[in-house]
């Protein structure tokens, strides 16, 4: 294809499916990124949904997408597409800001009748001319075409026209070179159960593809640059998926049985629905009455001996305070997975955004510590929630892991690790004849750690008895002496600052002479790294550093602040994190960048900011 | 299961019992000691699980596996507790507040799933350690801190919402009948399923004398029945009275009288699968029909626990996976060399 003069060959492309969210735009774009990621390119996807299930058809309230980047060096699903689907007047509304300079937009002209126009909220009957569109339009009677696919096929018009998303598919499929094969591969498994729609969609992603082929004339097409990947075997995974196998694999490393106690809420259900299906491996999830049942029965579970976790979004958390707080004094492991959303209130359920910082490190009564850390990508959800059960069974903790939603949808390329490249989980046990040796009590700790001794209910000669009201430092019996419950408070939270030796340092990237930092935290990792990379690459001299482990902070964070003049946090919230660290950095000069928009960072958008604050004086 | 091998010294813990002289707290510990000897399950297969007010201290004075934890969710904590650990005999002590109020929804959800555990509702119609507001089961009119001038409310009847839940296990007591607590404790053990205890208990601080309608000496004869499984309900100083079916009602009869003969009273039959009867058995409330004590309603039923065993063993060996690694590698993979 090379010989050809119209392919265009590209690091990285961003292809943006989208239309009514009854269209199946999720489903064309999940598997135009299996196929590519099938064939050696780097994925990274951004499902963007509404939080109506189903708006009116039509309607700008009811447009669903789904971005997705290919290629090489991929780390974000893209700021701008180059080429945008949109099935109708709706759909190109919202999204017509989102394509290139340069990039193509393929429309269903067939759902482009003054009707439709008018539920877009179209003033006029030129809608191209209304909204001043610049990129190539390319006109596809996708509608129709579909029809006439499956002029033959016994389906009702209900059904045929659902198969439009795939002619659509057919077409990108055709644009971007990428195997029919596979394609047909993912809808065989996707249809198993109904070979009829399977059959129709076989037939019209040909006719998608076709007509790509036909109209060639007119429209570049793209080769897409592949890089050998590391070995192995991949799967496509999203940061939902990877956090529930994450917690199998802590699971199976330290021996203890997993249990979830969750209640639906968005974006978080995912890891329920994964979890539930894994009772195939033994996992106990439960979908408890309300989120303050999930986080209780995870409570209940863990001092039964399991290891235990509780999943949710910002208002599930807020509802989940009271039983951390008992899990924080009565010192049981529990992981509680936060995937952040919108807020505050029920605010954007189905949008990301950081702002639970805040309420993951502080969002209790009394002086109550927990852990907090944070994945960076979707594969890396796999990695923190590991690291979150590790800490929390041999800190005797509970750890709050902040992914969002930005993460937990999106999805990368993923190599499956072997069980031994992660670490055993040594959980504290306590035995029965050492706890005779060492006359044992409840809250008989490790010197060193601070961490006290799981003694795990079934076992003779270890009853005991724990509770939200303070202990003793010494019996572990009810006491309200003063100068022990600041004992215990002190204790509690050194139990917490020590995790500190037990997490890996900060790792500085860029450049080595650089006088400005750019750093954040969590989900933003793919959008800050490219643009401090992209900054680099135009000479700018900024180095960059993410943090993954909140609280406590890697040790080595003020000696790394300190190297810079200018220390610059990009978040999604009004400053939280930049709070954070400089209130336990007075003397390091934080700068800030802020989007509170709903919606993950553009890399421009981190690149300006940057170049703005290093210009100030 | 009965053994000798348990005493109910056993079961009791270090801890000094802190409940005011004279609560009936103090007697209910007492038949459970006893009922946790009589079943046998050793102290170190046992968890004591409860939420918060006065009833709820009860775990520190058990010498077993036990958590006090926060109010109104321990039927939640308890049931992650027995999915987790099966094997344990897990007691989940509540009051009227913190289970019924607070607590209602994880209660009502506990007894729904019938997960098995053993639920004590200690009922004083009051909260008592923060010092006397009304609680859900108070009656209309009742005077406390919180309601000076009177309840405007209905309380709830906690057997009520336990047939409301679809509840398989339900039996009461009362704090002064030493005998028949143990008896239902010790059945309450023994039945697989969520068991509901409700214990009409006295709180001599704020709420004395509250159940006296029903436990004074003079009259409980006549205003309270004690249910047997296949036995007459007979009540009344020497047995002279008893239940009998009037329409779809029961009626107070006295035998030998209006052409009543013993023939006419009723059997309980406390595993009868139908709750029609159980649930008017339960509302009797000893003004005109009286107050049933004694074992309502005990009908065996799926639980919870065992039917998500069953199901995770039935899976695991359809799929045969034996790791998180063969599961994914069963899924859409592809590899590079």
């Amino acid at each position: 294809m090379l010989e050809e003069t119209n392919v265009k060959t590209l690091e990285k492309v961003v292809v943006r499916f989208s239309g009514d969210s009854g269209d199946g735009m999720q489903l064309a774009g999940n598997i135009f990124t299996n196929v590519s990621a099938g064939i050696g390119n780097q994925v990274s996807t951004f499902p963007d949904y509404p939080a109506e299930i189903r708006a009116p058809q039509g309607s700008l309230g009811g447009v669903s997408g789904f971005q997705v980047s290919v290629g090489t060096k991929v780390h974000t699903p893209g700021d701008h597409c180059d080429v945008l689907v949109a099935m109708n007047p709706a759909a190109l509304k919202q999204n017509y800001h989102h394509v290139k300079q340069g990039g193509v937009i393929i429309v269903d002209i067939d759902s482009f009748k003054e009707a439709d126009l008018r539920k877009a909220l179209f003033a006029t009957n030129e809608p191209f001319k209304e909204l001043d569109i610049k990129a190539q339009i390319v006109e596809v009677p996708i509608t129709s075409l579909t029809k006439e696919a499956l002029a033959d096929s016994d389906l009702d018009n209900k059904s045929i026209l659902k198969c439009r998303n795939i002619f659509a598919l057919g077409l990108v499929c055709w644009l971007f070179d990428r195997p029919l094969e596979s394609a047909l591969h993912f809808l065989r498994k996707k249809f198993a159960k109904k070979p009829a729609i399977y059959e129709a969609n076989a037939k019209v992603i040909n006719a998608g593809y076709n007509y790509g082929a036909n109209i060639h004339a007119t429209v570049s097409t793209y080769r897409i640059e592949s890089e050998p990947a590391k070995s192995g075997v991949y799967t496509d995974i999203n940061g939902n998926t990877a956090t529930a196998w994450g917690l199998i694999m802590a699971s199976e490393k330290s021996g203890r049985p997993l249990f979830l106690g969750s209640y639906p809420i968005t974006p978080a259900t995912d890891i329920l629905h994964e979890l539930a299906k894994r009772k195939d491996l033994g996992v106990k999830a439960l979908q408890m009455e309300d989120e303050i049942a999930g986080v209780c029965s995870a409570i209940g579970a863990s001092f039964a001996g399991n290891l235990a976790v509780t999943s949710t979004s910002g208002p599930g958390l807020a509802l989940k305070s009271e039983g951390i707080g008992l899990a924080v004094i009565a010192e049981l492991p529990l992981v509680v997975i936060d995937v952040q959303r919108g807020g505050p209130s029920t605010g954007l359920p189905t949008k990301t955004e950081q702002t639970d910082l805040m309420q993951a490190l502080y969002g209790r009564n009394g002086e109550s510590p927990v852990a907090v850390v944070a994945p960076a990508t979707p594969t890396d959800c796999f990695t923190m929630a590991f690291e979150a059960s590790r800490i929390a069974i041999e800190h005797m903790t509970p750890v709050i892991l902040l992914t969002d939603a930005f993460i937990g949808n999106g999805s990368s390329a993923w190599r499956i690790p072997d069980s031994d490249e992660y670490p055993e989980i040594k959980p504290p046990y306590i035995s029965a004849d050492k706890a005779s040796e060492i006359s044992w009590r409840p809250y008989t700790r490790d010197e060193k750690t601070k961490v006290r001794y799981w003694a795990i209910p079934g076992t003779e000669g270890l009853t005991h008895r724990l509770g939200g009201l303070e202990k003793d430092y010494e019996t572990g019996a009810i006491s309200t002496d003063p100068v022990n419950h600041e004992r215990m408070v002190y204790t509690r939270r050194e139990k917490i600052a020590r995790i500190a030796d037990d997490i890996p340092q900060l790792e500085v990237l860029g450049d080595e002479d650089a006088d400005t930092i750019l750093l954040g935290w969590g989900g933003t990792y793919g959008h800050l790294r490219t643009a401090a990379q992209d900054l680099c690459k135009a000479g700018r001299k900024v180095a960059f550093t993410h943090f993954r482990y909140i609280n406590p902070l890697p040790s080595n964070t003020g000696e790394v602040l300190r190297k810079y003049k200018k220390v610059i946090v990009a978040e999604l919230n009004t400053g939280q994190f930049a709070d954070y660290l400089q209130a336990k950095y007075p003397d390091v000069r934080i700068e800030r960048i802020n989007k509170v928009q709903g919606q993950p960072f553009l890399v421009e958008e981190v690149i300006e900011g940057v170049t703005r604050i290093m210009d100030e004086k | 299961m009965e053994n000798n091998e348990y005493t109910p010294a056993n079961y009791k813990s270090d801890q000094p019992v802190r409940w005011c002289p004279g609560c009936g707290d103090h007697a209910i510990l007492n038949s459970l000691h006893k009922a946790m000897a009589a079943v046998g399950v050793p102290p170190h297969k046992t968890a004591v699980i409860s939420g918060i007010g006065c009833s709820s201290r009860l775990p520190y004075y058990m010498n077993t596996y036990g958590f006090h934890t926060i109010h109104g969710r321990a039927a939640a904590i308890a049931t992650g507790f027995k999915v987790a650990n099966p094997e344990m005999t897990v007691w989940q002590i509540s009051g009227d507040g913190d289970g019924l109020a607070i607590g209602g929804n994880h209660f009502i959800h506990a007894v729904r799933r019938n997960i098995d555990i053993n639920m004590l509702l200690f009922n004083n119609k009051i909260y008592g350690l923060t010092k006397g507001q009304y609680s859900p089961t108070s009656d209309r009119g009742f005077v406390s801190k919180s309601s000076p001038y009177g309840t405007v409310e209905d309380p709830f009847i906690p057997a009520e919402l336990v047939f409301g839940a679809r509840g398989n296990f339900f039996a009461r007591s009362i704090d002064v009948e030493l005998q028949i607590s143990q008896e239902v404790l010790t059945a309450a053990a023994k039945h697989k399923g969520t068991s509901v205890v409700e214990i009409l208990q006295n709180c001599v601080i704020y709420n004395n004398g509250i159940h006296n309608f029903i436990t004074d000496r003079e009259h409980r004869a006549e205003r309270t029945i004690h249910l047997v499984d296949g036995e007459k309900m007979l009540f009344g100083k020497d047995n002279e009275r008893g239940l009998v079916q009037d329409g779809f009602l029961l009626k107070a009869v006295e035998i030998g009288k209006d052409g009543y003969t013993i023939d006419d009273v009723l059997v309980h039959g406390s595993h009868t699968k139908s709750n029609f009867l159980h649930q008017q058995l339960a509302m009797m409330d000893g003004t005109d029909l009286p107050l049933a004590i004694g074992i309502i309603r005990d009908v065996e039923s799926l639980t919870y626990n065992e039917e998500l065993e069953h199901q995770v063993e039935s899976v695991k060996s359809a799929k045969g996976f034996d790791s998180l690694r063969s599961m994914i590698l069963a899924g859409e993979t592809w590899e590079v060399k």
